[in-house]
């Protein structure tokens, strides 16, 4: 059984505390699919160094939102144009699935082609989901003693202009060759309509588990609980702090 | 693979402690195991935690490890710390209780030392034990070893 939440919009700060919340303090399976989050936010991954990845002035320039989450993997800047899917589960949910990074990421990578099923070259390359060698998906994950999530952020499409605040990362898979971000990215929407693509999603989650909906407000009690998310939007004080730091 | 058995008969001469060969991860003696994978090596109420090598092997390389604070409290059971291997952040559970006297600075700039050397080079904290009668609860090095050939074989 997996319960399946969605939403259109919901602010990705949001989007991760209740997630970070699920995976800590629930004990079923979860999808969680979030169509677009409202304002361009920038994502780190939980060791990231905001010094190192983005380009600081122009951030707080503009005042874009930066967030550290609590999964590990690279950074992102997410916006109306991206979709995201996650996936909370028990380590025994899917049955022979060792709860380690590779075989998580090899089962989603096998989800995933049922949806791309004859469409765009798609595969799963080193961690990231590409057409051909073009990422369009990017994934993240956190494991504990007795559960793991794996999440995804889809680019259906971005702005170009927002990719200028991200430094290219020093970490960096091996078949992106050095290239800068516009020619290592590619739109999903050039390939599938975005309906379609959640529709597919959820078709190819329910040949792996029975689907039951769930809305906010049934797992809002969820918040009774005591809840410390590691989750956090950074302060300006902080990214200031943080170039000091690096000097 | 035979390079890893070298290093393990090495690393254990040095350490004056006697290693199974296997086949797959290297699983010394003389250690406690804590079926989340950590190994404890005990010296009086001292003890010192780091990751196994079945552990390390299956998270992949390891790009940063999240350690407490010295004199920091842990709860045998009770997560401590993470391990971030690409993509991934792993919990890591404490298998004793006690105060953290040391953690592993060199693990910040050298976080694959986890990979190369968990058993050595590779620790993550040390902690004075308040209960050294929780080492019960460990499992012996023959039990931790049937437990990584389960895992291996059930997939």
């Amino acid at each position: 059984m997996m319960n399946i939440m969605r939403f259109k919009g919901l602010p990705i700060l949001q989007q991760l505390h209740i997630e970070e919340q699920l995976l800590r303090t629930s004990s079923d399976n979860w999808c969680i699919i979030n169509d677009g989050t409202c304002d361009p936010t920038i994502v780190m991954g939980v060791s990231g160094k905001p010094a190192e990845l983005l380009e600081i002035e122009s951030v707080l320039r503009d005042q874009v939102p930066v967030i550290r989450r609590f999964t590990g993997g690279g950074t992102v800047i997410v916006d109306c144009g991206t979709i995201f899917v996650t996936f909370i589960c028990n380590k025994e949910a899917v049955s022979d699935l060792q709860p380690y990074p590779r075989p998580i990421m090899s089962w989603s990578g096998l989800l995933y082609s049922k949806v791309f099923q004859g469409i765009g070259d798609f595969h799963l390359r080193e961690n990231d989901y590409v057409f051909g060698n073009h990422k369009f998906g990017g994934n993240a994950q956190s494991i504990t003693k007795s559960r793991w999530i794996h999440h995804t952020s889809f680019l259906w499409d971005f702005d170009v202009r927002n990719m200028s605040y991200l430094k290219l990362p020093k970490r960096a898979p091996a078949y992106r060759f050095a290239r800068g971000h516009l020619d290592f990215i590619c739109r999903m929407k050039d390939y599938m309509p975005r309906s379609t693509f959640i529709d597919k999603t959820v078709e190819a989650a329910s040949t792996q588990f029975s689907l039951r909906s769930f809305e906010l407000e049934e797992i809002e009690t969820l918040s009774e609980t005591e809840s410390n998310p590691s989750t956090r939007l950074l302060s300006a004080e902080e990214l200031e702090a943080d170039v000091i730091a690096g000097r | 693979m035979a390079s890893r058995m070298l290093w393990a008969s090495r690393a254990a001469s040095h350490l004056r402690i006697s290693v199974f060969h296997r086949g797959f991860s290297t699983v010394l003696k003389d250690l406690h195991y804590a079926e989340s994978h950590e190994w404890v090596k005990v010296d009086g109420k001292s003890a010192t935690v780091g990751i196994t090598d079945h552990a390390q092997d299956h998270l992949g390389d390891v790009v940063y490890v999240e350690l407490p604070d010295v004199g920091a409290e842990v709860k045998q059971g009770e997560g401590f710390g993470a391990v971030e291997s690409v993509k991934a952040s792993s919990e890591v559970y404490s298998p004793v209780s006690g105060k953290v006297v040391e953690v592993n600075e060199e693990l910040k700039e050298s976080p694959a030392l986890v990979n190369s050397h968990p058993f050595e080079s590779g620790w993550f904290i040390k902690v004075e034990m308040n209960d050294a009668g929780e080492l019960k609860n460990l499992l012996k090095p023959e039990e931790y070893s049937k437990l990584c050939d389960e895992e291996n074989s059930s997939h």
